[in-house]
């Protein structure tokens, strides 16, 4: 099998990085070579983040490079904008419709792209876009976009359901279990 | 078992397989969580120090004393640690010294972009360079063992893209091993030109061992296949390289100093053409050239920044790749910015008012220098805050420095502010200087500190007293003031700096994201009262946004510090306490 990529781009503070941590536990559970890098530091604090999850027999470098991420999970739209360039040609684009402002807008200094959805649906192949903070919300916490967001990726990606909700026991805080699993299946229902 | 780990956490339980006790060091991103990590082992003593100097000097004490020590830092933390580094290499070791190093290429959050395997080559030391995380365990565990085979100190080198990615590691029992005896040994031990003297001639012979280690111990390696390509590569490089040149031959290089001649030219003989793979400088490149050979490198790759496969495909093989693109003009960026609540926010607030001019330092109050509010003038290295402040005041004289202020957070000031202090004090300065105390080491993801008076492992311990140890240092003037008290701050700038006296400034209030710090609610605006002054916008805070029209709250960002609420003049921001998401 060759190696696949999938790509986890948004906003320092909106729980990437446990998202990947819950998918890379995944795929080692079913046997591959994997790899991961994130970025901390500058990157948290409300800046830019992008962390890479990479599986297979062997992975050599970390990185998902242009045009080659299977999937990428977008938490946010101006983020899927920035990292579109990454997707491979048949690759799905799974994107969280929440919009958060960079301070550069905020200041007046620059504008918020209008319409980004409906630019993305018309320029990629593959698209899956929802509210899923409201997901998030309706399974008890905001904080549950990342695993909301996981649910549609395994459904979208024809991954098995109960690898999934395993890695969740594996990584999630035991007293969050069960509204992590409850939002994994929200996302999982989404079409 | 393998189990999947950061670069960082494999480093640290390398430290721990290899039966280390003494850990001290200093964060510094990318190299942070390998400390972080090691203080979870119970069975090593590990310690936060206030700067890379005092981590290394007490590691450096530890071997002397017998045990297997370490110490991590980030690439800038070597410069701060190299007096000691090039000394131990003259005294070498008794229980393994190794010290993390880790570099950051295309500077993800450091101010500059050196190249840490100059100070292996300059201090005559050894380094080992690992390209995934279970070498990242593997070599720290041979580092200790070439420190005390060789005795020398040993640089293991690390980069953000080994420190902060995870791979899988084979993880195996801790190794017990017993402190080395310790007996005083001054011509080995105490560095004075008679013993400095016999112990270079000592470090130029330990190169030429080392040099064979190189050449013979299998860290270096060669795997030939297509032999029309040959390429040298080490660190996260080699993994790109692999990537994009799948069937050429390979030397890859687990030791990038001292090099191994031989293996080199051995390589070199067998393949057609010759391509050199560094992040940074070129210092296989200038190594290979040196041995008389022809090489591609940074003819082709570039100095700056990191690489990745799509840079190495398309300068090496002119790959050029079809993406998809959105027809969108540039869009907006997303900077840093400091996190709602902060702190630094409600201060340099107060500065702006004042129109000072600001020596700014390294921490999270560096992002004030970003837009909206644009209030840093210099930034430098940890202490230089205040330290460039007194450059300011005498190069340009008392009038001057009574419009410039010098800056640095609470973990700066022990890492290299006192100095400062000092320096003020003694050489008649004016300079009015301020400490941003938010209780902790905020910018490298909240590491406790001497001043916060915790330990590495959370447990109460002194806590150092900015206030009185000014004034023993000479300060007559020290003030303390609460950054979200604005006018107060604007008040107790404009008496401090216009006197003719040094001044310290303790802004404290702590960090907004600590457990401890608990804001109710969040804010509202009331939009009958809000004239649209603007003045919130000012001060920069993620969560308010002027749209379609309206000043309005992102109650997913806000967390209810009310710094909002002291700056509108009108009383349209108030707190509302019943909005707190649910979590
Ligand atoms: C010599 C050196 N060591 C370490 C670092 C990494 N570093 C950058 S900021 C910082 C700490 C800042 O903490 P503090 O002064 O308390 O300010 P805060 O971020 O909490 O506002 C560190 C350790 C560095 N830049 N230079």
């Amino acid at each position: 099998m060759s190696t696949k990529s999938i790509m986890i781009v948004g906003v320092g503070g909106q729980g990437t990085l446990l998202s990947s941590r819950i998918i890379g536990n995944a795929l080692i559970k079913q046997g591959y070579d994997v790899k991961m890098s994130e970025v901390h530091g500058m990157a948290q604090r409300g800046g830019s983040v992008v962390t890479y999850v990479k599986y297979g027999e062997k992975v050599y470098s970390p990185i998902v490079e242009k045009a080659s991420a299977d999937i990428i999970l977008a938490f946010e739209e101006l983020e899927a904008a920035r990292w579109i360039s990454y997707l491979k040609e048949d690759g799905i684009l799974i994107m969280n419709t929440q919009k958060i402002n960079p301070m550069p807008v905020i200041i007046g200094a620059a504008e918020y792209p209008k319409n980004i959805t409906a630019k993305i649906k018309e320029t990629v192949g593959r698209c899956i876009s929802l509210d899923a903070l409201s997901l998030a919300k309706k399974a008890g916490t905001v904080k549950a976009v990342n695993v909301v967001l996981i649910g549609v990726m395994a459904k979208a990606a024809g991954y098995d359901k109960d690898l999934w909700l395993e890695a969740l026991g594996n990584t999630v805080p035991a007293r969050f279990l069960e509204i992590n699993k409850k939002a994994f299946e929200l996302g999982y229902e989404v079409d | 078992m393998k189990k999947l780990m950061l670069g960082n956490d494999a480093v640290a339980r390398g430290v721990y397989e290899a039966g280390a006790t003494v850990v001290s060091s200093y964060p510094g991103t990318p190299s942070t969580e390998i400390t972080e990590s090691l203080s979870k082992y119970d069975e090593i003593y590990s310690e936060w120090a206030p700067n890379e100097k005092v981590a290394l000097e007490v590691a450096a004490g530890a071997s002397i004393a017998g045990a297997r020590a370490f110490s991590a830092m980030k690439h800038v933390g070597l410069n701060v640690a190299a007096d000691p580094l090039f000394t131990m290499s003259y005294i070498g070791s008794n229980g393994g010294l190794v010290i993390a190093v880790a570099d950051d290429p295309g500077m993800h959050s450091s101010q500059n972009e050196q190249d840490s395997r100059h100070y292996a080559i300059a201090s005559k030391t050894v380094m080992l360079e690992p390209a995934d995380s279970q070498e990242a365990k593997d070599y720290t565990i041979k580092a200790f063992d070439i420190s005390e085979e060789f005795d020398t100190p040993v640089l293991v080198r690390l980069s953000t893209r080994i420190s902060h990615s995870q791979s899988l590691v084979e993880l195996q029992e801790r190794r017990e091993v017993e402190l080395k005896e310790y007996t005083c040994n001054p011509s080995k031990n105490v560095m004075m030109p008679a013993m400095g003297r016999r112990r270079h001639v000592f470090v130029e012979e330990r190169i030429l061992k080392l040099k064979k280690y190189a050449e013979e111990s299998g860290i270096n390696e060669i795997e030939l296949k297509d032999r029309s390509i040959g390429i040298i590569s080490s660190g996260i490089a080699y993994q790109y390289a692999k990537e994009v040149f799948p069937d050429a031959s390979f030397l890859k290089i687990g030791m990038p100093y001292p090099l191994p001649d031989k293996m080199i030219l051995d390589f070199a003989g067998h393949v057609h053409k010759l391509i050199v793979i560094e992040e940074l400088d070129p210092i296989i490149e200038e190594h290979c050239k040196a041995l008389g050979l022809k090489v591609t490198g940074k003819n082709k790759l570039p100095l700056c920044g990191e690489y990745s496969a799509d840079l190495l495909g398309h300068n090496l093989l002119g790959t050029e790749k079809g993406t998809y693109s959105l027809n969108e003009d540039i869009l907006p960026v997303r900077p840093p910015v400091m996190c709602a609540g902060c702190p630094h926010r409600g201060f340099y607030h107060a500065v702006n008012r004042l129109k000072l001019i600001v020596t700014g330092d390294i921490g999270c109050y560096t992002l004030g220098a970003l837009p909206p509010l644009n209030a840093l003038d210099t930034c430098i290295c940890m202490g230089a805050g205040f330290t460039a402040a007194h450059g300011f005041n005498k190069a340009r004289g008392s009038e001057f420095s009574k419009k410039v202020i010098g800056v640095m957070g609470d973990s700066t000031f022990t890492h290299s502010g006192i100095t400062g202090l000092v320096d003020i004090i003694y050489n008649k300065g004016i300079s009015t200087v301020v400490v941003l105390d938010n209780s902790i080491t905020g910018m490298t993801g909240h590491q406790n500190n001497p001043v916060n008076g915790f330990t590495i492992k959370g447990e109460k311990t002194k806590q150092v007293d900015i206030e009185k140890l000014a004034y023993a240092i000479g300060f007559e003037r020290v003030r303390i003031v609460d950054p979200f008290d604005v006018d107060n701050t604007v008040k107790v700038l404009r008496e401090e700096t216009k006197a003719d006296e040094p001044s310290l400034i303790i802004v404290q209030r702590p960090c907004a994201l600590l457990k401890s710090v608990k804001y109710n609610g969040c804010t509202a605006v009331d939009q009958e009262k809000c004239r649209r002054c603007m003045m919130c916008m000012k001060i920069g805070c993620p969560a308010i946004s002027d749209i379609d029209g309206r000043i309005t709250i992102d109650e997913t960002i806000c967390v209810g510090c009310g710094l909002c609420t002291r700056v509108c003049k009108f009383g349209a921001m108030a707190l509302k306490e019943d909005c707190k998401v649910e979590y």
